[in-house]
């Protein structure tokens, strides 16, 4: 059954291979030319994503680049993420989703506060997950950008209203990015429970690095 | 002919002899001299008045309840800003947090720009303007590079990206800080396929916004032709910037109360000064 194995696609040897547990942060150094596959294992799981250049971390993934390099603000097969002095730093090689967001950012105990209410605070977030793998590379809060939200469905209507809706994803569907340079990618397992980003239920994803031969 | 900028003395004469010179594009010294105020305004309350030349910058300090009425004083003025807490400026505005809290992209009279602590930093009082833009962010080195040939600040055609480095190094923040801005005065409307649709006018000139500072801000503004503007002859007119001291906001104020959100916006501002 080939077209039920999660790496059927995934050319090359495998370098890495890891679950990362729901809420939780991870971060992976990739080279150029490697690949990233990332698996919605259990399906419609937001996966929170950075990118920043492994020679000068100032140089980072540009939400606002990227969107105005394609002229939209989805990503889709094809997409390349780029970087705030716009130079491509991933470009999206294969997605069984159709399309992924990069404007509604990460969640935060702060904005949980404005979205949901105070109760909510002491909840975990996706700013606090970056924050915490951030550190081990020195990075601090003004290295925070607008990030990705892989597997996160977050369509604009014609009046401008946009909001985090029911997902696209399902089991198994996942991403491929292939690194166009040396990144440093730093991911969320999105921890959010008062909206659909994670069916209200946040699961383990698979992170699948692979080098071509 | 003798040089007159051969000795000190004379070269100091040639300088101050400049003194007093009015050209369309520089701040008014003292502020308060500023003209064309709206009448409620005394010359007294105004804290910054300045024009911003096309392709330039400029950047503020202002203090909470201010208000920052910006003019697009030609129609293509195209001012792209970013928004720090003057005391801790580690606190920003967060442009996802802006759109996504409020649930609509699109900015106007009424609306809030957010900090990425869950606060209000300045909120919408007015706005004349046919919308703005808060997706595709400044222009670079590069993507000018591809439009006008080049896209050096020393040059016929300044980036956005390299104004704001230039802007913050004078408070001592570098281009770590510079985080995803809004651009104000060139609508960028998303079409259903996500397609980001900028509108480069005509627009009428003598446009307004009025934001309010709910916070003591710094305001970083770059006045540069938007990103996805393709016209090849570099179209940006000057921008004007006049910032007045005014109370902090009620706790009755329309704005404070439009939505659930946005009150618990004003109600951490409010709760971060209870000190």
């Amino acid at each position: 059954m080939i077209a039920n194995d999660p790496l059927h696609g995934l050319a090359g040897e495998i370098l890495h291979d890891e679950i990362v547990p729901a809420r939780a942060p991870w971060s992976h150094t990739l080279r150029a030319g490697e690949t990233l596959r990332m698996i919605d294992l259990e399906g419609n799981q937001a996966i929170d994503f950075l990118a920043y250049a492994l020679a000068d971390d100032a140089e980072r993934y540009s939400a606002q680049d990227t969107i105005a390099a394609q002229g939209n603000v989805y990503l889709r097969d094809g997409s390349v993420l780029m970087s705030n002095e716009g130079r491509p730093m991933l470009t999206v090689l294969g997605s069984t989703v159709a399309r992924h967001d990069t404007i509604g950012g990460a969640c935060s105990c702060e904005s949980n506060t404005l979205r949901y209410g105070h109760h909510t605070k002491a909840q975990h977030a996706c700013v606090d997950n970056f924050l915490l793998a951030n550190a081990d590379y020195g990075r601090t809060k003004r290295d925070m950008v607008s990030n990705v939200n892989w597997f996160m469905n977050v369509p604009v209507e014609a009046d401008g209203a946009l909001g985090i809706v029911d997902g696209i994803s399902a089991p198994g569907l996942h991403v491929d990015l292939r690194a166009e340079m040396d990144v440093v990618v730093v991911v969320s397992n999105c921890p959010q429970i008062n909206n659909p980003c994670n069916g209200f239920n946040p699961t383990p994803v698979r992170m699948v690095v692979a080098r071509a031969g | 002919m003798t040089s007159t900028t051969a000795d000190p003395k004379s070269a100091r004469a040639h300088a101050r002899a400049m003194s007093g010179t009015v050209v369309e594009t520089m701040p008014t010294i003292p502020a308060s001299q500023a003209s064309d105020l709206p009448p409620t305004v005394r010359p007294a309350d105004v804290a910054w008045d300045e024009t911003i030349a096309a392709g330039g910058y400029a950047s503020r300090q202002l203090a909470r309840g201010t208000r920052l009425r910006l003019t697009d004083l030609y129609g293509d003025a195209c001012g792209a800003m970013l928004v720090f807490n003057a005391e801790r400026p580690v606190e920003r505005l967060n442009i996802a947090d802006t759109v996504k809290v409020q649930w609509n992209a699109y900015l106007g009279a009424g609306r809030l720009l957010l900090s990425d602590m869950g606060r209000v930093m300045m909120s919408i009082l007015e706005d004349e303007t046919e919308g703005h833009d808060t997706f595709c962010g400044a222009s670079n080195r590069a993507s000018n590079a591809r439009v006008f040939g080049d896209g050096f600040n020393h040059g016929a055609h300044p980036n956005a990206r390299d104004r704001f480095v230039i802007a913050l190094a004078k408070y001592g923040l570098t281009r770590r800080d510079i985080h995803p801005c809004v651009t104000w005065f060139k609508p960028v409307h998303i079409a259903e396929d996500g397609a980001a649709e900028l509108d480069v006018g005509p627009f009428a000139a003598g446009r307004d916004i009025v934001l309010r500072a709910e916070m003591d801000v710094i305001v970083v503004i770059a006045n540069c032709p938007h990103v996805l503007d393709t016209r090849a002859d570099y179209r940006v007119t000057p921008l004007r910037a006049t910032a007045w001291r005014g109370p902090v906001t009620p706790l009755d104020d329309r704005v404070r109360n439009l939505t659930p959100e946005g009150l618990r916006a004003f109600q951490n501002v409010e709760d971060y000064y209870q000190r």
